[in-house]
């Protein structure tokens, strides 16, 4: 119904998949010029088509907020459900029996996840359900114009609401409490992590959980605000850089990264972002470490950013149920309902 | 004396948590096998363990088996009930009581028999003492089936489907049965006049409860998705989803077609549903009123975007906890409005037990078809207690997917079509899922506003245009919802409108009212929201139309006068909720109270009977609790 086709006589690259670009490519964004949203959408957009995703096995999911809008800024040819506040994950969890070669994405943000959907989210992640899970995490309420949510940072000012008196929800330190298999944070500027994480993400079998701090250019973007531009700049510490290399699953991680090195990123708003390798020796397959890194960046106020945890070797959800090689909406009539001589069964198993 | 031969009640006060559900549903089963018109009735207390519980049974040569509040025969096992179950039984009833409960028999008017419960279990040498307190409760089976003459075979049948052909629990509880059975014979002297005797009224018939009818019949239906949350008095039905599905959906790979969850709520559990709606799953959900709570905003969201999902609401009283082992028709106006906004919602409503198997398969069919939830009420007293009922059937029509399109259906249509528009003239647009590989198949589902093309939109004709084609939807449901069944008496001059498990009530007090009170009245049971023509053709021929339910509010009534304003005069609501299942009694007192004889002037008329009326529900309600 919505296929967006490569433009006649353009010299269109084309993917793996026969596809060029333009066709991950999604409605025009109506969020706030600047926005980080919409810089996640653009790599979503890079990230399907350098991994030559055929965009009919994705399945979009988003609850509400501005973060939830995004859906439709990208994958067109894709089927998408924009749910309830808070309630994507169950609405994924159910959509994604129907078919158990798609995959799910979903978009959410700090408000839907770590407040009203907190509950949701959490099981989500103990039940693995094949999906990435963005959450796009600026710290305020946008859409309902500047509230403070729940990863707010304490002491943060905002126009009308004064100083949030509350700790803040480390989402991934939740993830990661909850069982989640992948877990990772980046920030909305570093558009070159981000679109790594998400390849590796997307090629996860499971749950992969993605905390992308990005910037509310509108309400919460003061010099010292946690999830802010200049902030986040100064303050990122990516654990390694990581690198996804596409053959098969497998997940490869780029771990002899140069002690130390710097590298310059450029942001589509034109701003540089400097990412800084801390700890050579990270390694993401160690959850005690991971919660460790945690707290410590918690501890020194660092916005730690990378890998920060993966485990591949748990089933999905839909992989535990030994359903039919043929997907379950495909099935007809034949094979849902039982034979006739079936009732005189069950009326038998009746007194 | 007179024997009074199978026509009486049985109820046995017991202590909840103490194994005594075997040692009644045995009773029941017997006397159902032995032919005879048989109800049971728990009314059990939210507890685990340690408060006071009753089981009522009714047998009826006639074949009314409602409830009812009198109990000639009364099995008294609980020191704390004792007073009051002794209380309770009618004059010249016959009382049973554990011999080691050391209170006085206070009344001359009733045969007091004693049994030495611990005194028969511990004669059988072959019961390990950790068992006696499991099988004591087959000591009042074998001296009732003594005593009122149930046949042992039957008794050995019951006990058999019970612990599922296992011999090592059947022959341990039969061995206690007999013994039992045998020490009446001896040493009780039968001096009440109640007996059973066979008959036939139940060839051909099952026992089974509504919750495990509803799921099984959903398996027939088809359902391939589940989500659910724990809550009494729906939780039988998801667990025997999990019980049937393996048996009735058995494939030669082993694979399965279906998925049941069991999720962090009820907000998840609809969410998930909705979910697999949505991608083109048959889905469901099952909860009580306080879950369909939770579930609102989810069912105005499916009802706005047209998800089919079917949600069992088996009613309990409300709210919070209410009196969550208590049975109710309490929900019916909140799911008929259930979502924000604008909506309206399909409602079934099953009568009885093979009524919750049609509809289990029904609801899928009715909901893929409109593109909408469908809700089907049942309560307590149907989910979870054993009916007698005709055995299911097997659907009689396949089933209808409705207007689904695949990749085939889609180049054939050269791509074009719209997920809202209505090509058809019936408000049914046709729909794609998931997994569907055409680059045309897709659509962006939101809450939001949208277009034909389910393109955001805030266009104010725009939003008009979808809610008048979701009412259209509505409207023509009424040709897939079932009709309404109605018991006709001859010369009837008023009419009773009820629904749901009430009918065995209705069905004893119509024929009361009749032959006692000299007052015909039509019944008809309605089985469907919304309302099909035959509902108004009905009310339309009656002076007075009484609706009858299980609530305070009188909700069904409500329900008819904002669907029949000019019908409002004519309606008068019988409404009565206390948490017990429904009795002729409560039923024909409420119809009688605010029936106008066609003689006397109405306005004084109905004066004098209001005061009466609350006097009787007075005495009714201390009446009821033993």
């Amino acid at each position: 119904m919505t296929q967006t086709l490569p433009m006649a006589g353009a010299s269109a690259q084309i993917n793996l998949a026969g596809l060029s670009k333009n066709d991950y490519r999604g409605a025009p964004s109506t969020l706030c010029q600047g926005c980080g949203h919409n810089s996640i959408a653009s790599q979503l957009i890079t990230a399907f088509y350098e991994m030559n995703v055929v965009p009919e096995s994705i399945v979009k999911f988003s609850g509400i907020g501005c973060s939830s809008k995004s859906p439709t800024y990208f994958l067109n040819r894709s089927f998408g459900f924009n749910g309830l506040h808070g309630r994507m994950p169950s609405v994924a969890t159910g959509a994604l029996f129907a078919d158990y070669h798609l995959k799910g994405i979903g978009v959410s943000g700090d408000g839907d996840t770590a407040s009203i959907g907190m509950g949701q989210f959490k099981h989500v992640m103990r039940r693995n359900v094949n999906m990435v899970y963005i959450v796009e995490n600026n710290g305020v309420y946008g859409l309902t114009k500047g509230q403070f949510s729940a990863t707010a940072e304490k002491g943060l000012e905002l126009k009308k609401q004064g100083a949030n008196q509350y700790m803040p929800v480390d989402i991934c330190m939740e993830a990661l409490a909850s069982n989640a298999t992948f877990v990772a944070r980046s920030f909305a500027g570093n558009a070159k992590q981000v679109k790594e994480l998400l390849k590796a993400a997307l090629a996860h079998d499971g749950i992969a959980v993605l905390d992308i701090i990005s910037p509310c250019v509108t309400f919460n973007n003061q010099d010292n605000a946690y999830h802010s531009y200049a902030w986040g700049k100064d303050h990122e510490e990516p654990l390694h850089d990581i690198t996804y290399i596409a053959p098969r699953n497998e997940i490869v991680l780029e771990r002899e990264m140069e002690e130390g090195e710097i590298r310059e990123v450029n942001m589509h708003d034109g701003s540089v972002v400097i990412l800084k390798n801390l700890e050579k020796g990270y390694d993401p397959t160690n959850r005690f470490e991971a919660l460790r890194e945690l707290e410590e960046a918690q501890r020194n106020n660092w916005l730690i950013t990378g890998l920060l945890y993966v485990d591949t070797s748990k089933p999905s959800l839909t992989e535990t149920y030994n359903l039919t090689d043929t997907p379950l909406n495909r099935l007809t009539e034949a094979d849902l309902r039982p034979a006739p001589d079936m009732i005189d069964k069950v009326n038998a198993l009746m007194f | 004396m007179n024997k009074v031969v199978n026509d009486f009640s049985i109820t046995v006060g017991t202590v909840n948590g103490s194994g005594s559900q075997t040692a009644n549903t045995t009773i029941l089963r017997a006397l159902f096998k032995m032919g005879i018109p048989v109800s049971g009735k728990n009314l059990f207390p939210s507890n685990i363990q340690g408060l006071p519980t009753w089981y009522t049974i009714r047998v009826n040569k006639d074949g009314f088996v409602a409830r009812r509040d009198e109990t000639e025969v009364m099995v008294a096992i609980n020191p704390n009930s004792f007073a009051r179950d002794l209380a309770t039984v009618q004059p010249g009833g016959a009382f049973f009581y554990a011999d080691d409960i050391k209170q006085p028999i206070t009344r001359s008017d009733i045969s007091a028999y004693p049994m030495p419960v611990k005194q028969i279990v511990r004669s059988d040498p072959n019961i390990p003492s950790d068992f006696r307190d499991l099988v004591s409760n087959m000591v009042y089976v074998g001296i009732l089936t003594t005593m009122l003459g149930i046949d042992i075979d039957k008794v050995y049948a019951a006990l058999n489907f019970h612990f599922k052909g296992k011999q090592k629990p059947i022959d341990m509880n039969f061995n206690t049965v007999k013994a039992a059975a045998e020490w009446a014979k001896t040493n009780l002297e039968k001096k009440d006049p109640f007996y059973v005797e066979p008959m036939h009224k139940t060839d051909g018939l099952i026992m089974a409860d509504g919750n495990t009818a509803a799921a099984i019949g959903s398996i027939f239906g088809g359902v391939q998705f589940a989500a659910w949350y724990p809550i009494t008095p729906a939780s039988s039905l998801a667990e025997a989803l999990n019980d049937y599905l393996p048996q009735l959906r058995k494939r030669e790979d082993g694979k399965h077609t279906y998925a049941i969850l069991q999720a962090e709520d009820e907000l998840a559990a609809i969410g998930m549903a909705i979910g697999a709606g949505w991608s083109g799953l048959r889905a469901m959900t099952s909860t009580s009123g306080p879950g369909l709570s939770l579930m609102t905003e989810f069912a105005g969201l499916a009802y706005y975007s047209e998800i089919p999902i079917v949600v069992w609401d088996v009613q309990r009283i409300g709210p919070s906890t209410g009196l969550p082992t208590r049975t109710s028709q309490g929900d019916l106006a909140f799911t008929n409005f259930i979502g924000h906004g604008d909506t309206q919602q399909i409602i079934l409503l099953p009568g009885g037990v093979n009524e919750c198997f049609e509809f289990g398969w029904r609801a899928f069919d009715i909901a893929e078809r409109i593109q909408t939830p469908v809700f089907v009420l049942s309560d307590l007293d149907m989910g979870m207690n054993q009916w007698m009922s005709q055995p299911f059937k097997y659907p009689d029509a396949p089933m209808d997917r409705g207007k689904v399109l695949w990749e085939k259906d889609l180049e054939e249509l050269k791509g074009n079509w719209a997920r809202y528009l209505d090509k058809d003239g019936d408000g049914i647009p046709y729909r794609t899922f998931p997994g569907n590989k055409s680059p045309a198949s897709s659509y962006f589902l939101r809450g939001t506003g949208h277009d034909e093309y389910a393109k955001y939109s805030e266009e104010a004709p725009m939003w008009y245009r979808n809610m008048e084609r979701l009412k259209k939807k509505y409207e023509g449901a009424k040709k897939y919802v079932p009709a309404p069944i109605t018991h006709k008496v001859k010369g009837a001059s008023a009419g009773i409108v009820g629904f749901g498990s009430t009918e065995a009530a209705i069905l004893e007090a119509q024929h009361q009212l009749n032959t006692q009170h000299g007052i015909q009245a039509d019944f008809m049971r309605v089985r469907a929201v919304p309302f099909t023509s035959e509902v108004a053709d009905f009310i339309k021929k009656y002076d007075q139309v009484f609706v009858v339910e299980m609530n305070r509010n009188g909700q069904m009534n409500e329900l008819l006068e904002i669907e029949y304003p000019e019908y409002g005069t004519k309606l008068k609501s019988v409404a009565f909720g206390d948490g017990l299942p429904a009795s002729a009694k409560w039923v024909r007192e409420g119809i009688l109270a605010k029936y106008e004889s066609a003689k006397k002037p109405q306005k004084a008329k109905a004066k004098v009977v209001k005061s009466k009326t609350t006097k009787t529900l007075k005495k009714n309600t201390s009446a009821k609790r033993r």
